[in-house]
C-alpha cells in the first residue's frame, strides 16, 4: 500500500508525523520524501545513503548549421523556452518542461536531446526501511519533473513493502502529483485559523481523487474547534491529535523522531497507524 | 519605490504572522500575498475587495471521443503519463497535463483541443493597513510563477500610481517557481527561520537562491527559544554571509491567540513582541535604506 502524509499549510508536523510513523511502522516499507524543494525527512532519520544519482530532464540542443528558421520548434513550444530571433534560434534550457515537441516537429534535425540538471535522487536505507529523496537544484524552478521521477520507482518500491510518502505543502500541482499514487491520505492540520484555512482548500483538491483520508490534528490544543467541526460536519474521520507541547518542539528541534523521544506519544502513532491500515484496505473514501 | 519579500524556505516558520505586522508598522506600503497557493495573509487583514479578475494561464489538452481513433499516438507522445487508454479511445488526466501542446499538434486525427485554462482568482482590495493585492488558485493548478509575477507587477504599479513608498509581499514556502518568480528585481528578502534541522537546511537552500539573484538578506529567527544553541548557530552561519540580524522572536502562544483574533501581533497589548518586532522592522528598514 501506499501512503501520503499531506497538508494544505507548511509546518503543520508532516515531517514530524511521517517520521514518527517511519520509526513505528510494522513491516517493510520504503520512505520516499516527495517535497523536493525543501526534503527534511532525512534530518530526522539519518539514513545512511548508498546511491545518489543526479536527475535530468530532456532539453533541446539546436544546431544552428542545419537550422531553415522555419519556426515549428517555436510554434509547438507554450513555454517560450525556444524562439527564433531574428536569424538566430534560441534555446532557453531553464524555460524548457521537456515535452520532447520541439525535437519531434523539427524536419531539419536541428535540434537534439541535451539535458538539464533538476537536481539529485538519493536511495539508502533508514534503519529497518529503504529511504528515498529527491532534492532540487537550488535555481531549478521546477519540482514536477523530478518529482515525477522518484514517482516512477514507485511500482520497484511496491514490491518490496509499503510505501510512505512526505509530501510537499500546498494544494497546487506538486502536492496533487505526490498523493496520486496513494491509496490513502493523511492531512496533518493544526487548530489556528491559517491550518483551518489550508486544510479546507487541500480537502477540497483531494476530495475529487476519491481516495480515503484523515486528519492529524497537531498542537490539538491550540487554537479553536473550527478543525474540529469541519471534520465533523465533512465526515473526515480525526485518526489522531497530538496536544501542544513544549517537549515536541525541542525535540523536533534537536533532529529527534517525536514518537522516539516522547514513549507518551507512541500510542498515538500506532493508533495512526492502525487507521491508516483499516482505510486503505477498506478503500472507503470516510472509513473511521 | 521599494520592495520587500518575506520568505523562508520551510512552511510553517512564521511568515505570514511577521509580514502581517510589519504591514502594521509600514508607512505608505502595498501589501501583495504573493502565496497563491495557500493564503493566508488576509485571515489576519480582512481585505475588503475593490476589484476581482480571472487568471487564465497556459492551456490544457481535451480529447474528443467523437474524433478520436483509438490509435494511442497521443500516450506515446505525452511525457506527462498524462494520457490514459480509456475504453476503445483516450483521455487526458487534467491533473496531470502539461499543456505543452505535442499531442494536439501531431494528433493525425486532430482530435484533441486546447482550451485556455482558467487558473484561478486575483483580487485588489483595502485593509486597515492599506491596499493589497492577493489570489488564489484552483486546487491542483499549476504555480508556475506568472500568478506571482502578475501580482507584483500589479502591485508595482499600484505604488506608482498612488506615490506609495514600498510593496510589501509575504512569499511562499519552498525555492522552486514561485520563490524564484517572488525574488526577481525585488530589494530585500527577509528570511523568516526557526532553529530547527529543517529550519537551517531549508534556510541554507532558500539563502542560496538570495545570492544568486544578488539579493539583499534580513534572517529573524522565530520561535528562537525552543533550541537557543542552534538559534545561535543560525545567526553566526548569517553573520559570515554577510546577511544582517533582525531579530529573534520568541516562541509564543500570542502568535495564535492574536491569529484567533484575526489581529496582527503588534495590535495586541503585548508589550514586549510588539517592541520585538518594532525592532526588528526598523532594522530591516534601515537595511534597506543601504539598497540602491
Amino acid at each position: 500500500m501506499i501512503y501520503a502524509v499531506a497538508s494544505g499549510k507548511g509546518g503543520t508536523g508532516k515531517t514530524t508525523v511521517s517520521s514518527s510513523l517511519a520509526a513505528l511502522w510494522d513491516g517493510p516499507a520504503t520512505l520516499v520524501d516527495l517535497d523536493v524543494e525543501e526534503p527534511n525527512l532525512h534530518l530526522f532519520l539519518k539514513p545512511e545513503l548508498t546511491d545518489v544519482r543526479k536527475a535530468w530532464i530532456e532539453v533541446p540542443e539546436a544546431d544552428e548549421s542545419k537550422c531553415t528558421r522555419c519556426r515549428a520548434c517555436a510554434d509547438i513550444c507554450q513555454f517560450k523556452a525556444i524562439t527564433v530571433m531574428a536569424d538566430t534560434l534560441l534555446v532557453f534550457a531553464e524555460m524548457c518542461h521537456g515535452c520532447g515537441g520541439c525535437l519531434a516537429v523539427c524536419p531539419e534535425g536541428a535540434l537534439s536531446p541535451g539535458r538539464r540538471e533538476l537536481g539529485e535522487i538519493c536511495r539508502g536505507t533508514a534503519g529497518r526501511h529503504d529511504f528515498v529523496m529527491g532534492r532540487l537544484r537550488v535555481g531549478e524552478a521546477m519540482s514536477p519533473p523530478l518529482m515525477r521521477q522518484v514517482r516512477r520507482l514507485f511500482p520497484e518500491l511496491s514490491e518490496k513493502g509499503d510505501i510512505l510518502i512526505d509530501a510537499p505543502p500546498g494544494v497546487s500541482c506538486p502536492a496533487i502529483a505526490a498523493v496520486t499514487d496513494a491509496d490513502c491520505i493523511v492531512l496533518v492540520t493544526e487548530p489556528t485559523p491559517f491550518g483551518f484555512h489550508d486544510f479546507k482548500l487541500a480537502w477540497e483538491a483531494f476530495t475529487p481523487l476519491g481516495k480515503p483520508m484523515g486528519a492529524v490534528i497537531n498542537r490539538s490544543d491550540l487554537g479553536d474547534t473550527a478543525v474540529r467541526d469541519f471534520c465533523r460536519e465533512n465526515g473526515i474521520p480525526v485518526w489522531a491529535e497530538i496536544p501542544y507541547s513544549r517537549e515536541v518542539a525541542e525535540a523536533y528541534s534537536r533532529g529527534e523522531v517525536v514518537a522516539d523521544a516522547l514513549k507518551e506519544l507512541e500510542g498515538t502513532f500506532i493508533g495512526l497507524r492502525q487507521h491508516m491500515r483499516a482505510a486503505a484496505a477498506g478503500g472507503d473514501p470516510c472509513a473511521r | 519605490m521599494r520592495e520587500i519579500v518575506v520568505i523562508s524556505g520551510k512552511g510553517g516558520a512564521g511568515k505570514t504572522s511577521m509580514a502581517g505586522a510589519f504591514a502594521h508598522l509600514a508607512e505608505n506600503a502595498i501589501l501583495c500575498d504573493l502565496d497563491v497557493d495557500a493564503p493566508d495573509l488576509h485571515l489576519l487583514l480582512d481585505p475588503q475587495v475593490r476589484s476581482e479578475e480571472a487568471f487564465y494561464s497556459g492551456h490544457e489538452a481535451v480529447i474528443d471521443a467523437e474524433r478520436c481513433v483509438g490509435c494511442g499516438q497521443c500516450a506515446e507522445l505525452c511525457r506527462f503519463d498524462a494520457v490514459r487508454e480509456d475504453g476503445d479511445v483516450y483521455r487526458v488526466d487534467p491533473l496531470a497535463c502539461e499543456g505543452c501542446k505535442v499531442c494536439v499538434a501531431l494528433c493525425p486525427e486532430k482530435a484533441i483541443d486546447f482550451p485556455e485554462k482558467h487558473c484561478g482568482q486575483w483580487y485588489v482590495s483595502d485593509t486597515r493597513f492599506g491596499p493589497m493585492v492577493h489570489a488564489q488558485l484552483f486546487p491542483g493548478e499549476e504555480n508556475s510563477g506568472r500568478l506571482v509575477t502578475l501580482l507584483k507587477q500589479k502591485a508595482r504599479a499600484m505604488a506608482e500610481e498612488r506615490g506609495l513608498d514600498l510593496v510589501l509581499c509575504d512569499g511562499t514556502p519552498g525555492i522552486g517557481c514561485p520563490v524564484i518568480s517572488s525574488m526577481a528585481g525585488t530589494d530585500l528578502a527577509v528570511i523568516v527561520t526557526e532553529p530547527t534541522p529543517s529550519g537551517l537546511h531549508d534556510l541554507k537552500r532558500v539563502a542560496e537562491l538570495c545570492d544568486r539573484f544578488r539579493t539583499k538578506v534580513a534572517v529573524l529567527v522565530n520561535k528562537w527559544d525552543v533550541n537557543p544553541a542552534m538559534t545561535g548557530e543560525i545567526e553566526a552561519w548569517s553573520k559570515t554571509k554577510g546577511y544582517t540580524l533582525a531579530g529573534r522572536f520568541p516562541h509564543d502562544r500570542a502568535v495564535v491567540d492574536a491569529m484567533l483574533e484575526r489581529k496582527v501581533l503588534t495590535e495586541t497589548d503585548n508589550a514586549e513582541l510588539s517592541a520585538i518586532l518594532n525592532a526588528s522592522w526598523a532594522g530591516i528598514l534601515a537595511l534597506l535604506d543601504t539598497c540602491n
